[in-house]
């Protein structure tokens, strides 16, 4: 009897039945739209984010360069005899440089990277090397075609024959243990070949970026030369370009033994330090601990990137979360709302109905229960309805919706390993500091100038938004869907229950 | 069946009050039948309400049945029980659910006593049977003419076999033929169930077939003929000798 009186009483009223389903549909359909949108956004962010700093990285520990040291030691040196101060080669000498530097970031110790993985509530703790490596070669003009006087003249001229350096982005990476799973590393997906692992610690074996490889026509088996010393490619990465991944990856303890930082050795130090906290909630109080502990460094979270974050992925957060989550409570609010009114109006429309079936002994309850099932009934068809507006409203979205583009911040170069990649790109080669070639000034080589702006000005990520309706958002709309046909439905059962038989009895209608 | 002593009914209306019934005090044995006229207004559908326990005297008590229960002091749910048992009603304008088939609306006074569904179904059947709706069983209210919907109604009422019909204005709603159709209809359930049965009636045609009338005048009931020592089982025959007039 319940429900063939419940199907009839929807089939009679189902104009308004309808106006109340579609009500709720569209506000679910809003909800998850925003739901999935917001997702999206949030997957946007943490494509950003994981670019930069690995896949189950939480916080990450740099140093700013010392001070004057920025350029220090950048790009290509040519220095001819012990400390730059040797003899001029003959004219027509062929003379290469291969350096592997640190650039816009100072040094930390192996011995931060095991204190900081002695931290209460660290799962652990890996250091990390973002280096450049920069190749170069010249042949020694006459002295008489040197513009500037001897070497390292300034005045941009330069050598007749001059041409810009190439430069490889390369990270040590640490292979032992849980460390593996922290820093770029992690978020890299094997393409080719193997992954290093902890064997190879001391092993000149690269795994490099696949776009690298294929636009330098390199595969697994081939050799690289870094800092002068070849290493095997023994697997290739594809990496989310958003991030400005490094090309190469090699072992931690190689780049620790090649590289220098401001003409020293980077035997036993790192400059990024990657921390996985032990929950999401540790992840501040890490944050804060590691400060204390090691002192004059920079420690940032995704928290704190998520906030430097410019761009339209950051306008389109703000719109999800601020514009989009009010609008949807709006809608539903109104929804709820004509649900209740339009259900208590039927009721209404029903005193006598209710008061003959009081007369015939039936409860309340019974009467109650009637009425919200169906207040239900609509708010179920209403749901799933709005469900199908959802996804619908999510693929529009995600179809119709513009590239993003992201910033983080506009002093990335100290403070993520992203920013500082970029700029040890750009300074490459303008005034590679003390003596040799390659006179800083004007117009010497304005390939490095522009990446150097571009670092100023922060790096800058294009990502999809990709708007993904989660099981979550699909049982959320549910409950809402349950929960507006239980207030409508409470709103009308409530009238319907508080009338004396005889009172509705005599009801004119 | 029913003992009423001293009820009496006030509504608020505006700043006054409305005195629907004035200390009423009534007997109604088990298997009579008993007409209640009066002038509109005067308390008639009040007392009606009253004995079905559709609503509470301001004061009074109302005594019903053979243990002598006082419905004024039972709780809502004995009330509802009681209703739901023992106590059938027929309403001027029929009250069925317009969404129902004549055959669930029957059904709709077994859903509060439990009965299984098939049961219900049969039960109902054979109640429209005895009111000659058989072939209607399956048609909407608004399918059928005012006297096969009071029909109806009276299948619904006497379904659960209560053990009085309160009938308000049965008639009002229906032209001359079907009136004495249903009249004749309600005595033959009336004598074959051996209901107490009590009609709510402007109508002298109706009151003339009752053992007894009352009339409601300004909430006061005074019984002016009483049939039931005279000829016991004929209902009708006293009024013939006594005419009221409404």
């Amino acid at each position: 009897m319940f429900f063939t009186y419940l199907g009839r009483e929807l089939r009679r009223r189902a104009r308004q039945a309808s106006i109340i389903a579609i009500g709720l549909a569209l506000g679910i359909g809003l909800v998850i739209t925003v739901t999935a949108l917001s997702s999206g956004v949030k997957s946007a962010q943490s494509e950003v984010l994981h670019s930069l700093y690995g896949q189950d990285t939480d916080i990450t520990v740099t140093k700013p360069p010392a001070s004057g040291s920025f350029f220090a030691g950048g790009g290509a040196r040519f220095r001819f005899g012990s400390g730059g101060t040797g003899s001029r080669p003959k004219a027509g000498t062929k003379v290469t440089i291969d350096n592997l530097t640190s650039n816009g970031l100072g040094t930390l110790t192996s011995a931060n990277v095991t204190s900081a993985a002695g931290l209460k509530n660290v799962a652990a703790a890996a250091g990390g090397l973002t280096l450049t490596d920069t190749k170069d070669s010249i042949t020694i003009p006459s002295q008489s075609s040197s513009s500037g006087g001897g070497f390292g003249g300034g005045g941009g001229g330069g050598f007749g024959n001059f041409h810009p350096p190439t430069t490889m982005s390369v990270d040590g990476v640490d292979l032992s243990g849980d460390a593996a799973a922290l820093g770029p590393l992690s978020s890299a997906k094997l393409a080719s070949g193997r992954t290093l692992s902890a064997s190879d610690a001391n092993s000149d074996v690269v795994l490099l970026d696949s776009n690298y490889a294929t636009s330098n026509k390199l595969k697994v088996g081939s050799t690289v030369t870094i800092a002068k010393t070849s290493f095997k490619v023994v697997g290739l990465v594809s990496q989310s370009a958003s991030g400005n991944p490094p090309d190469a990856f090699i072992p931690l303890a190689r780049a620790q033994a090649l590289g220098t930082s401001a003409g020293k050795s980077l035997k036993g130090d790192v400059n990024t330090i990657y921390v996985a906290a032990s929950s999401a909630q540790d992840i501040t109080t890490v944050s804060k601990e590691l400060s204390t502990l090691l002192p004059k460094t920079t420690v940032t979270n995704q928290n704190d990137l998520a906030k430097q974050l410019t761009g339209s992925v950051a306008s389109a957060s703000s719109l999800a979360s601020n514009l989009g989550r009010w609008l949807a409570i709006a809608v539903l609010a109104a929804a709820f709302l004509l649900a209740s009114l339009l259900t208590t109006s039927a009721v209404s429309r029903r005193v006598r109905e209710f008061g003959t079936l009081k007369a015939l002994g039936w409860t309340s309850r019974r009467i109650v229960g009637q009425v919200v099932g169906e207040a239900i009934t609509i708010g179920v068809i209403g749901g799933a309805v709005g469900v199908g507006l959802g996804f619908l409203g999510s693929a529009l979205v995600g179809h119709f919706s513009p590239t993003l583009t992201a910033s983080v911040g506009s002093t990335t170069g100290s403070a993520t390993p992203g920013g500082a990649r970029t700029f040890t790109g750009g300074g490459g080669f303008p005034g590679s500091g003390g003596g040799g070639f390659a006179g800083g000034g004007g117009g010497g080589f304005p390939g490095g100038a522009n990446r150097f702006r571009s670092a100023l000005t922060s790096p800058t990520v294009h990502v999809h938004l990709s708007p993904a309706v989660s099981g979550d958002a699909i049982v959320a709309a549910v409950v809402l869907a349950i929960a507006g046909g239980l207030i409508a439905g409470m709103f009308g059962g409530w009238r319907a229950a508080r009338l004396r038989p005889a009172a509705a009895l005599a009801r004119v209608e | 069946m029913y003992k009423l002593t001293g009820v009496t009914k006030d509504y608020p209306k505006g700043r006054g009050v409305v005195h629907a019934l004035r200390g009423v005090d009534l007997a109604i044995d088990d298997g009579e039948w008993l007409a209640i006229q009066g002038p509109t207004g005067h308390g008639k559908s009040t007392l009606l309400q009253m004995l079905g326990a559709l609503d509470h005297p301001t004061s009074g008590s109302i005594q019903f049945g053979d243990q002598g229960t006082d419905i004024t002091q039972l709780r809502e749910s004995q009330v509802t029980k009681l209703r739901a048992q023992s106590i059938g009603f027929i309403f001027q304008t029929f009250n069925l659910v317009p969404t129902l088939t004549a055959q669930e609306n029957v059904e709709a006074a077994l859903v509060p006593l439990r009965v299984p569904a098939a049961e219900r179904r049969k039960r109902a059947a054979a109640a429209l049977a005895d009111v000659g709706l058989s072939d209607r069983a399956r048609h909407l209210p608004s399918e059928m003419s005012g006297g096969q919907q009071q029909r109806t109604a009276i299948a619904r009422a006497l379904v659960k076999q209560p053990k009085v019909l309160l009938a308000d204005e049965p008639t009002g709603n229906l032209d001359e033929g079907t009136r004495d159709e249903i009249i004749g209809l309600l005595e033959n359930l009336w004598r074959d169930h051996q209901l107490t049965l009590v009609v709510v009636t402007h109508d002298s045609t109706v009151a003339r077939r009752a053992q007894r009338l009352g009339i409601m005048q300004n909430g006061k009931l005074s019984i002016k003929q009483d049939t039931r020592r005279q000829a016991a089982g004929a209902p009708g025959s006293g009024l013939q000798q006594a005419p009221m007039s409404n």
